[in-house]
């Protein structure tokens, strides 16, 4: 999926844009007594593919839930596009107009059809006239490929088609940025690929992207940079060529032989 | 192994389908009235002692019925002779003259004769609302959201109780009774039990802690104390505390007692919806942008209130039986009018006061079956259209 057909505007230009579009700085959180992000330094630029890989239980997908204040975090600052994320409900939900999700459960809304669930935060959130919103979203299930099921019921739809859906869902709201946490790892093997292409189809648009994957095929193809993930630390963060090649810190020769056969 | 054997191997461990099979029709053991019977009636030892039992006891029971209703029952007379097995030396059943003669007042209690067709109007305004919004095909039902939940009320308040500027005679609530004050009672306790119960619920579950501390005292010590005790408080104690000028009305008191009481066990119904919403819904709807508000409003609470129907419909029904306790405040509902009736000299027999019951259960089951219907209704329509 390249040039779009009928709004252009709605898309980026590909590549690396100069602003920054989210800044970790000495970030650290804590569940009880239990330290799950250390100190976490990262800056994305506009435009810019992350892929975040590792272990379970290495803080990755609470990282990246941090950008959009679904998990508070207790020291260090958070910037999005330039807004610091605090607990001022105002910044918060600023921040979240601006940064789409995609969930490893997809997380539709079952009593609303395909089309009411891309439609619903563009109406109530940004405001925007229902006809408007509902053109919207058929552009964005057509970019997804699958307009045609628009007024079905998340339920009656295969996982793969869902999370197509959750993706389109976010785009609706036009966001800066893209956050997936492990959008494929609920789905039947069958079914990763529709979702993964999409995401390529995507990034090729330029859309600014945090992905926590354990696909790694996918993050040769798209990622600028890999991180990886250890213990809620960044442990190496290198280009994906590089990365693969060359992993430099024990813990990421020991993962990747793990995962790569 | 010799070659022979080699080829068995292959063969069992090789296979290609060359012919579809084509669906056939199952057998007629499975279909039909006889398939129905053995699956659902007869399928095992214990089931079938069961059936067994349940035939005697309804070829016990419905002939008694029958006879008591409608063979051997009176159906005209115009006093107590008319169901006297003394006097009419015959078996003798239900004594339908005394409910005819007496069935305005159990529809209206003691409301002045000439002012009861603002009662009837009542009647059917909220006949229109309740068809209006329950009827899912029904035209503009979010004007019949707005009629039913603003218009009905403050109409009916003013139609029932009088406003003398407009010419409508003052009507003092301790005229009301019967059906009508069962009806009033049981729609403001079912309108107000709803959104206040789903505040609380809300309440209960907020991250306020003093918002969430107010909520579980008010459920808690609600749930605490009878449906009695409510209204003894609300009839008989606040009038000690308030100057009788500030006191309100008797009847307002029950109807705020119920719709108190009735909302303590709605929000623990809601409750229960909520939890059943996963986490993920939460986060789904937070990420997309949606505030507190329109979250609860627009993803959770749809989805809490249709898993909780079967529920919120049960608590309806307790409530529209629990009506009847309003009696022990002295004010007339419908029971209550039938009580003073059966003891009326002028029908005094030993078969009214069944017949006065038997009113009250086939109106009570009319009304408490037609809810349960609509909500088992409600709940097909919406596993149809896989929601769930």
């Amino acid at each position: 999926m390249s040039a779009d057909n009928n709004s252009g505007s709605l898309l980026k230009p590909a590549g690396l844009r100069t602003e920054v579009a989210v800044e970790l700085i000495a970030l650290n959180k804590w569940y009880g007594d239990f330290h799950v992000l250390r100190d976490i330094n990262l800056k994305v630029r506009g435009g810019e593919r992350i892929v975040i890989c590792g272990p379970s239980g290495s803080g990755k997908s609470t990282m990246i839930r941090c950008i959009n204040r679904l998990e508070e975090h207790q020291s260090g600052q958070i910037f999005v596009d330039g807004v610091e994320v605090t607990a001022d409900l105002k910044k918060i939900d600023e921040v979240r107009r601006e940064v789409g999700m995609v969930f490893q459960h997809f997380n539709l809304f079952p009593h609303l059809t395909v089309l009411e669930n891309c439609t619903l935060a563009p109406i109530w959130v940004r405001k925007m006239p229902k006809g408007e919103a509902e053109d919207v979203a058929r552009h964005y299930l057509t970019r997804v490929k699958i307009p045609e099921q628009a007024n079905k019921y998340p339920g009656q739809l295969s996982g793969g088609q869902q999370q197509r859906v959750a993706i389109a869902r976010a785009l609706c709201m036009n966001p800066k940025i893209m956050l997936f946490d492990e959008p494929t790892s609920a789905l039947d093997p069958e079914m990763v690929k529709e979702v993964l292409e999409t995401m390529v189809a995507l990034a090729h648009d330029g859309m600014t992207m945090l992905v926590v994957t354990h696909e790694m095929g996918f993050a040769r193809q798209v990622a600028n940079r890999i991180l990886f993930m250890d213990e809620g630390q960044i442990v190496e963060t290198n280009v994906p060529g590089e990365f693969f090649a060359h992993p430099q810190h024990e813990r990421t020769k020991l993962f990747l032989g793990q995962i790569l056969r | 192994m010799t070659m022979a054997e080699g080829d068995l191997a292959v063969a069992e461990m090789a296979f290609v389908r060359r012919a579809t099979i084509e669906p056939r029709p199952p057998p007629a053991a499975m279909t039909g009235a006889i398939g129905w019977l053995r699956a659902n009636l007869l399928s095992t030892p214990f089931n079938i002692a069961l059936t067994v039992l349940i035939v005697l006891l309804l070829a016990w029971a419905i002939p008694e019925i029958v006879r008591f209703l409608v063979i051997d029952a009176v159906w005209s007379g115009n006093d107590r002779d008319a169901c006297l097995w003394t006097v009419q030396h015959r078996e003798i059943g239900a004594c339908w003259p005394f409910v005819w003669e007496r069935l305005p007042y159990f529809i209206y209690g003691s409301y002045p004769i000439p002012q009861r067709w603002r009662v009837d109007v009542f009647f059917l305004m909220l006949a229109v609302g309740v068809v209006w919004l329950l009827w899912l095909k029904a035209p503009r039902r979010d004007l019949g959201a707005v009629y039913f939940f603003i218009v009905l009320p403050v109409v009916s308040y003013i139609l029932l109780t009088g406003w003398s500027r407009i010419g409508l005679e003052p009507v003092d609530s301790v005229l009301w009774g019967g059906v009508l004050v069962t009806i009033v009672v049981a729609s403001v306790g079912i309108v107000f039990s709803l959104p206040l119960g789903i505040i609380l619920a809300l309440g209960r579950r907020s991250r306020m802690p003093v918002v969430r501390t107010l909520s579980v005292i008010f459920i808690e010590f609600v749930r605490g104390v009878p449906l009695i005790t409510v209204l003894f408080m609300a009839g008989v104690m606040l009038p000690l505390f308030v100057p009788e000028q500030y006191s309100p009305d008797k009847l307002v008191r029950a109807l705020v007692g119920i719709a108190i009481f009735a909302s303590a066990y709605m929000a623990e119904v809601v409750r229960a919806g909520l939890q059943a919403i996963p986490r993920g819904q939460y986060e789904g709807a937070m990420a997309v942008g949606l505030g507190y508000a329109q979250m609860m409003r627009l993803v959770v609470l749809p989805q809490a209130l249709t898993v909780t129907i079967p529920n919120i419909v049960n608590t309806y029904i307790g409530l529209f039986k629990d009506t009847t306790l309003v009696f022990i405040v002295g004010i007339f509902d419908l029971l209550r009018t039938i009580e003073v009736a059966r003891i009326d000299p002028k029908w005094a027999t030993p078969v009214t006061s069944t017949t006065g019951y038997a009113v009250a259960a086939i109106f009570y089951v009319v009304f408490c079956y037609g809810m349960s219907r609509y909500a088992r209704a409600t709940e097909a329509r919406l596993a149809k259209s896989g929601r769930r």
